[in-house]
């Protein structure tokens, strides 16, 4: 075999190894990197800017004074290496100096995000997911008394607060039931961890999993705040057949019926 | 003294581990985080410039702290040594070198065909690494890396990570002589090309050699060694790790560690 042929064979062999390699190596990081349930620290960035910017440092972990946050190691099935918790173990108790984020050398939480207009920490602003309750397993939805979750959140009265209701069935007792303003909670899962069924009927959920969206066709006509969350929004007129006249003019002709 | 630096390099190694696992059980302020990123005394942040790299290729838009961090870090090993990383702090170091002492006394080696992988794969491996990390939105190499997943492991919590560890041992011991380290490892490769110009190097003395050829028994870059019993000069080529073995198993005095000699080298090229 001749050099030149010898050359060109060996650089098609390297280039269809790459090619090889990297393939299966993208195959294996888009497979691990989806965690669609995952709960970050206080002022994660989106998951997917969080994924990118994250170092997997760790020092979040040793910042947090309740071991609340753990590195994802092989075998936990969340993107290697990166930070997250689990309520049901540990929840995030919602320090007032929030000691996990400022540590963060790589800007993934973001400082800013959790402070409001004087630069102060406002743990309010913390925005892990929200608590969702399974009505069916929930025991206040029974009728017997627990509230354990309403008293145990830090926000009580604002992220979730107990609604009144007569119990027909008894005719003379009162329903309980634990209800999450999704605006307010701010998914620390302290509800969670003090849930008294056997596994919680009260649970953090990603805001990405568990929020809702209203299109623009929706608004609150009797609050003037609800417009501004349509300001942008851009109507489409379509012309048919019966609209092309005014609509009494319409009906009238009593066409296309 | 025949081990006189791998008893240094074993307590730097599992010293520095050590320091990090204080960090995590006792709350010691020494050195906190692992080998990705970390806070030197509370104060100064140290990051691993390949991972950075790899980040900034995903789109990530890093804060100063890690950003200061891999400079340094770069800078040190530009400067020291560029694989003394490899020699000295990478705790992957500590499975591969016992892969090969075992290998070395099985003799494994001489009942196996030697080389049949080359050893710029591991440059492939770094570009490729570079590559899909842009391609993918996310650090790729840092999601596989077994340094990461043995450092991490053993600071904050091994999980399956064990596989890794065994994997890699039994690789060395027996798929490939210094399987990993001297042919694929991406990372190897970085500090390679970052210390293609640092100060310490090994410096190879060749009248007082008697071409017993027990460093590069021992080396795990024995390419490295290419002028021993031939020529004068230091060891250069970046691939070097700078653990010192071929200079302390040296009988005759041949090898030892000095700054680089540019002038030197530079005056016997041109007699
Ligand atoms: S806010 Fe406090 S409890 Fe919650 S994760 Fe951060 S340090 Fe831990
Ligand atoms: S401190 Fe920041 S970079 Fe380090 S693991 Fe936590 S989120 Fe990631
Ligand atoms: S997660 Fe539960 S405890 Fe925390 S703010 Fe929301 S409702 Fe309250
Ligand atoms: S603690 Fe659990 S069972 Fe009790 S009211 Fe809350 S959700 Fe229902
Ligand atoms: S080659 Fe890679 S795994 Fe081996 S010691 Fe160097 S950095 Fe660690």
């Amino acid at each position: 075999m001749n050099e030149r042929r010898k050359f060109i064979l060996s650089m098609a062999r390297g280039i269809g190894l790459a090619a090889m390699g990297a393939l299966a190596w993208s195959a294996y990081v888009g497979e691990v990197r989806s965690a669609p349930l995952i709960l970050r620290p206080p002022g994660a960035l989106p998951e997917s800017d969080f994924l990118r910017t994250c170092i997997k440092c760790g020092l979040c972990v040793l910042a947090c004074p309740y071991d609340t946050l753990r590195l994802a190691a092989p075998g936990d099935s969340n993107p290697i290496g990166t930070p997250y918790f689990v309520p049901r173990d540990i929840p995030c108790y919602m320090c007032e100096d929030i000691p996990c984020v400022p540590v963060c050398p790589t800007g993934a939480l973001n400082e800013a995000s959790l402070k409001d207009e004087t630069g102060a920490w406002e743990i309010k602003k913390i925005d892990i997911g929200v608590a969702v309750v399974d009505v069916e397993a929930c025991v206040a939805f029974w009728g017997i008394q627990c509230d354990a979750c309403y008293r145990a959140c830090p926000l009580m009265d604002e992220a979730i607060y107990l609604k009144y209701e007569k119990n027909e069935r008894t005719g003379k007792h009162a329903f309980l039931k634990p209800v999450v303003n999704t605006n307010v909670c701010t998914g620390c899962g302290l509800c969670e961890r003090a849930c008294i069924t056997e596994k919680p009927a009260i649970f953090v959920l990603p805001n990405a999993i568990a929020l809702g969206k209203v299109g623009d066709h929706y608004i609150k006509g009797w609050d003037s705040g609800d417009e501004a969350r349509v300001a942008g929004a851009k109507a489409e007129t379509t012309q048919t057949k019966i609209n092309q006249q005014s609509a009494l003019d319409a009906l009238n002709a009593d066409e296309g019926f | 003294m025949k081990y006189r630096f791998m008893i240094l390099r074993r307590l730097t190694q599992l010293g520095l581990l050590g320091l990090y696992i204080g960090a995590n059980l006792f709350g010691w302020k020494i050195l906190q985080g692992n080998l990705s990123s970390s806070l030197l005394f509370e104060s100064i942040p140290l990051a691993d410039p390949y991972a950075i790299m790899q980040m900034t290729l995903a789109g990530a838009v890093l804060g100063f702290d890690v950003l200061l961090g891999a400079l340094i870090i770069a800078l040190f090993y530009m400067i020291i040594g560029g694989r003394a990383f490899c020699a000295w702090v990478c705790p992957v170091n500590l499975i591969t070198d016992a892969a090969n002492k075992l290998r070395r006394s099985l003799g494994i080696s001489q009942v196996q065909k030697r080389v049949y992988m080359s050893r710029s794969i591991r440059y492939w491996v770094m570009g490729l690494g570079l590559l899909l990390s842009f391609a993918m939105g996310v650090a790729a190499f840092e999601m596989i890396s077994p340094i990461s997943i043995v450092h991490r492991g053993a600071v904050f919590g091994m999980g399956l990570g064990v596989g890794a560890i065994v994997v890699i041992f039994l690789f060395d011991l027996f798929v490939h002589e210094n399987g990993w380290c001297g042919h694929l490892c991406p990372l190897g490769a970085f500090y390679s090309l970052a210390g293609r110009f640092s100060l310490i190097r090994v410096y190879h003395d060749a009248e007082a050699c008697t071409a017993c050829m027990k460093c590069k028994e021992v080396c795990p870059e024995k390419e490295v060694l290419h002028m021993v019993a031939k020529s004068s000069e230091s060891v250069v080529m970046g691939e070097c790790i700078n653990c010192g073995r071929c200079v302390e198993v040296c009988d005759d005095d041949a090898l030892h560690f000095s700054l680089r000699k540019f002038a030197m080298q530079a005056k016997e090229k041109s007699l």
